[in-house]
């Protein structure tokens, strides 16, 4: 399981953890995450996002 | 009005933080081949400035917090980038930008021009002899100081003992907490003085501010609340720390490290000396233009008309803003409207969201589920909102439950 951190803000989207308060299950792949689906902290779009191993 | 006698003449963007790189991202989607010329005083390198403040726990070094350098974001976006270069002066009758690069003085004229001069960290005047050892945190060059700083006490080999150094953060505000929770996570001891009643006081109703003072004092942290730094000063003292602070109740304190985190002021300074209306920030209307002619400003300088002339110093209202601006600047003149802006406390010890109203909007908090308060005004119209610990992944339902 990987981690991907939002450029803009540094929010962090754990693929173990998911985001299950936007109906993303825990365990969800970044590769699964809808497109649509922005950053709740500053709502970027998923495509400015990028992989970091934290 | 008439445009800019400059029509082959580039955009000039400067400042090169989430404001200036995040406008020149947005119109290249727009306009894929105008020339662009991006001038900086520092490095231009991209972070995201919200992770200064929580980097610490997560042991990243200033270098790791750079997602990408200026030379390859200028590379990708086709912008001439200047970096390390302050413009030292905007003439907007003539519609030009003057700067010295490479020892050469240098102006360049604009076609249309972007302050995106960002903010300043506010200092309050102290006594003491070493006050020049005070440090603030608003950039990624602030940061690398302080983080060698913090490196360099940890590290210090004239006690025998394994030291935990101590660090007084000067505020209780977002930065102040949120350094204080990092800190403390890191292993540092810390302190926290504010002149206010409790943590957070601008923001938050007062029984969330007790919640979250609790959990950072489960962490260590101590506060000391109603008082203020009067001085700093070097120590001789036999903990080895090198700083004395005189507390404004009378107390001494040792610290290795003290940070101001008092806030922000816009940084108007270019803008004022060009004639361009400045209040609290530069003052902008609907469209993020300045009282001067194809002269916009957006970011943390920004004064905002269409934000009740608040500034606005976070991260969502930048995007907003960036957004309205590249299409403006691509030739779709567009208003830009602010949604709802939560924005998120980093504090793991207790994680918050906050939706405050409006200023001016008259009204109260009143407590409804766990973790969950409602800022309702005389009418009873929900206007804001607080989130505490696991309430927090409610923050989407309830933004769409506010009236703006």
């Amino acid at each position: 399981m990987k981690s991907f951190i939002c450029i803009v803000c540094g929010f962090v989207y754990d693929e173990a953890a998911g985001r299950p308060e936007d109906g993303i299950a825990a365990g969800t792949r970044w590769a699964d995450v809808p497109d649509s689906w922005a950053c709740p902290d500053c709502g970027v779009a998923k495509a400015d996002f990028e992989t970091v191993e934290i | 009005m008439s445009p800019s006698p400059h029509p082959d003449a580039p955009l000039v963007v400067i400042g090169a933080g989430l404001a200036g790189w995040t406008t020149v991202r947005e119109l290249r989607k727009l306009d894929a081949t105008r020339p662009i010329t991006l001038i900086t005083a520092d490095s231009g390198d991209f972070y995201a400035k919200p992770t200064l403040s929580n980097a610490l726990a997560q042991k990243r070094t200033p270098e790791q917090l750079v997602t990408t350098p200026a030379a390859t974001l200028a590379q990708t976006l086709g912008v001439t980038l200047l970096a390390h270069t302050r413009v030292e002066r905007v003439d907007t009758t003539h519609f030009t930008v003057s700067f010295t690069g490479h020892d050469v003085p240098t102006t360049l004229p604009y076609r249309a021009l972007v302050l995106a001069t960002g903010a300043q960290a506010i200092r309050v005047p102290l006594q003491g002899d070493a006050v020049s050892q005070v440090l603030s945190v608003n950039s990624l060059q602030d940061y690398s100081v302080f983080h060698a700083r913090l490196t360099g006490v940890s590290s210090s080999e004239n006690n025998s003992k394994p030291k935990r150094p101590s660090i007084l953060i000067m505020g209780a505000g977002l930065i102040g907490c949120e350094f204080a929770n990092d800190l403390a996570s890191a292993g540092y001891r810390v302190r926290v003085v504010d002149p206010a009643a409790r943590a957070l006081a601008a923001l938050l109703p007062e029984d969330t501010s007790a919640q979250l003072q609790t959990a950072l004092q489960d962490l260590g942290i101590r506060f000391d609340l109603g008082q203020t730094v009067i001085a700093v000063n070097r120590s001789e003292s036999p903990s080895g720390a090198a700083l004395r602070v005189t507390l404004s109740g009378g107390e001494s304190v040792d610290a290795d490290v003290v940070l101001s985190a008092i806030g922000l002021h816009a940084d108007t300074a270019l803008a004022q000396a060009a004639g361009i209306a400045c209040e609290r920030g530069i003052v902008v209307d609907a469209q993020l233009q300045t009282s001067a002619p194809g002269v916009y400003a957006l970011g943390d300088s920004a004064q905002y008309q269409a934000a009740g002339k608040r500034t606005l110093p976070y991260v969502m209202p930048i995007m907003n803003a960036a957004r309205a601006l590249a299409a403006t600047l691509a030739g779709q003149p567009t208003e830009v409207k602010f949604p709802l802006m939560p924005v998120a406390v980093k504090t793991p010890a207790l994680p918050l969201t906050i939706a405050p109203p409006l200023p001016g909007t008259s009204g109260g908090w009143q407590a409804s589920d766990a973790g969950e308060w409602h800022w309702r005004d005389d009418a009873s119209t929900l206007r804001g909102f607080t989130l505490a610990g696991a309430a927090t992944p409610r923050r989407a339902k309830l933004a769409a439950m506010v009236t703006l």
